[in-house]
């Protein structure tokens, strides 16, 4: 570079130049960690154990304590640190005990076992899927009369939101018997609840993307004299398509919430969220938490799958910049 | 006003022979009924386009010019008076497909490629896809975009976009060509090369060209007739015959007599108060 030239016309750029050179010279490991994604993640995903460690310490040394003494115990403080983590009934449980329950029923179990989390998981999940594809399809079809109809859009709308104030938790013990009772059971009632949970955000995301294509590119349209039909394939299906991404990934982890709010009422034979019932009647908080972790788990892969594919698709049309 | 045959003889319209009207207006107004009141976008629009002739519109923003070429278009309907296209209404001009309309933004579609986008109204159309590509081709060839096939839209540069949106008007190879300021967004630069390439696709092409712009300049360099326009109501202040020879360059913007003619048009537009504050 040539410095002295530069230096005559712009000198404060050179400061700040000679200022950074020696960081960029020799990278600590720290800077080196820094300057990525990774390190930065790293450190909140840390912060966050430590959190859940100090919670657990403190949240269960009242009851550690009181045992203790009623069993005359000396104890110190690192007895009493150990001890709150190894409890077999812990208010809150230590993620360490979590992950080995976790690796127990996860790993360590046939899927096929009731006390497998595969097995419970596979069960919520079919139904998520079931009720996510038949409310996708739904909030698509419905997007599609409002944005072509008017009448559909006044008479149809103001049903799409009240339907959502509506607690899930009180219409979802109503739609379990109501289905039973006309003799459907099992699946299909779970993936109603998903259903009815995840048409929503897609009707409203498609509304948005069905319409976002600008007045140009609607005129354009109608120079060719297109058909509604033309204008909907050509034009305002494929400028839809980030919009339903979008609305999709929030879709499937409210399927997975309303797959197991629908499992709660029924009696709780299978699924995660007849562990998180079996867990709170026995007390058994190490099952809960496990449970809810992996309902954490299985909604990321989901999230991750469909922006996989929304990442493939919009790919294959070209609009990934 | 009456076109001066012996200045119009050296016009390419002429030589073809012909001298059949594309367009005819008579007596057209446009209101549009808004909140405020009643705007009075058009008033009282007499024109004749011909066959074969580069008429551009020009006047100050909001003097109805885009307007009256969206009047053509069948875009906007005219509250009264006559308008044909071809002897028909404009709504059977429009369904016919007899026009090709280039926008003010290139509008191509993002997830369709260069060539994808440029047979877009084919396809609307139902022509086979061998027809398709080969039409592609021909015009991507015309607006100097062959090997950007394959490209999608945000790879290429605005004025790269803009041809390929000529491009795709022209692919339904109309006779009639609208174009609403096709080169207002971009730099001076591009734009004079696009007029340039213009008026070759012009001569090439044979057909009647409707262009709206702001630009003095731009209109006196493609037209063979330059219509002033004023707003508020909008309406028609002079019609300007322009004559330069089919083959000129962008030199002649320096000769005097391309410098009256713009200063014909200047004339007319502060007659018609488009210079008051």
């Amino acid at each position: 570079m040539p410095t002295g030239s530069v230096k005559d016309y712009a000198p404060g750029i050179v400061t700040m130049t000679e200022a950074t050179a020696p960081a960029n010279q020799r990278p600590s490991l720290f800077a080196a960690s820094m300057a990525g994604q990774t390190g930065p993640v790293m450190v909140v995903v840390l912060a966050l154990i430590t959190a859940w460690y100090v919670g657990t310490v403190w949240m269960n040394s009242d009851w550690q304590i009181d045992r203790f003494e009623k069993h005359k115990i000396e104890w110190s403080m690192s007895d009493l640190v150990q001890a709150t983590m190894a409890q077999e009934r812990p208010i809150l449980p230590a993620p360490h005990q979590v992950l080995a329950e976790m690796n127990k029923t996860i790993f360590q179990k046939k899927i096929t076992s009731k006390r497998s989390l595969v097995y419970h998981a596979w069960v919520t999940l079919s139904s998520t899927l079931l009720g996510f594809a038949i409310g996708s399809l739904m909030g698509i079809l419905l997007a599609v009369g409002i944005v072509h109809n008017g009448t559909l859009e006044k008479s149809l709308m103001p049903w799409v939101i009240s339907s959502q104030t509506i607690p899930i938790l009180a219409i979802a013990p109503m739609i379990i018997v109501v289905l039973g009772a006309i003799g459907i059971k099992g699946l299909v009632p779970k993936a109603f609840i998903s259903t009815y949970l995840c048409f929503f955000p897609i009707t409203i995301g498609m509304v948005k993307g069905l319409r976002s294509p600008g007045v140009l590119e609607m005129d354009l349209m109608r120079t060719y004299s297109a058909s509604r039909w033309q204008t909907f394939w050509m034009l305002r299906w494929p400028a839809s398509m980030p919009f339903l991404f979008a609305s999709l990934k929030v879709a499937i982890a409210i399927s997975l919430v309303g797959a197991i709010v629908g499992e709660l009422p029924t009696g709780a034979q299978a699924g995660l969220g007849a562990r998180l019932l079996a867990g709170s009647y026995y007390g058994q908080t190490i099952q809960i938490w496990s449970a809810l972790l992996t309902a954490a788990f299985l909604a990321a892969l989901l999230v991750v799958l469909i922006g996989v594919i929304e990442r493939i698709v919009l790919k294959a049309m070209g609009m990934n910049r | 006003m009456v076109a001066d045959e012996e200045v119009t003889m050296s016009n390419l319209a002429e030589t073809v022979g012909q001298r059949r009207s594309v367009v005819e207006m008579q007596g057209l107004d446009l209101t549009f009924q808004t909140a405020d009141g009643p705007v009075f976008a058009l008033s009282e629009i007499d024109l004749q386009v011909d066959h074969g002739e580069f008429v551009s519109f020009i006047g100050p923003s909001g003097c109805g010019k885009t307007t009256l070429l969206r009047v053509i278009a069948d875009l906007e309907q005219p509250t009264n008076g006559e308008i044909t296209i071809n002897g028909v209404s404009p709504h059977e001009a429009r369904t016919a497909r007899a026009y090709g309309y280039v926008f003010q933004a290139p509008a191509l579609y993002p997830w369709r490629t260069i060539e994808k986008n440029v047979t877009l109204p084919l396809e609307v159309m139902g022509v086979s896809k061998a027809e398709r590509l080969a039409r592609a081709k021909k015009y991507l060839e015309l607006v100097n975009l062959t090997d950007f096939e394959k490209k999608y839209p945000w790879q290429l540069s605005g004025g790269m976009q803009q041809r390929a949106s000529i491009a795709r008007a022209l692919c339904v190879d109309p006779e009639l060509l609208l174009m609403d300021e096709p080169f207002g967004a971009l730099d001076e630069i591009v734009r004079d090369h696009l007029n340039e390439q213009l008026l070759r696709l012009w001569r090439q092409t044979e057909k009647t060209i409707v262009f709206v712009t702001h630009s003095i300049p731009e209109a006196v360099f493609l037209s063979t007739k330059i219509v002033v326009m004023s707003p508020r109501p909008g309406r028609i202040i002079d019609v300007i015959d322009c004559n330069f020879p089919p083959d000129r360059t962008l030199d002649i913007r320096e000769t005097p007599e391309f410098i009256e003619i713009a200063h014909r048009v200047r004339e007319g537009l502060r007659a018609g108060h488009s210079y008051d504050d």
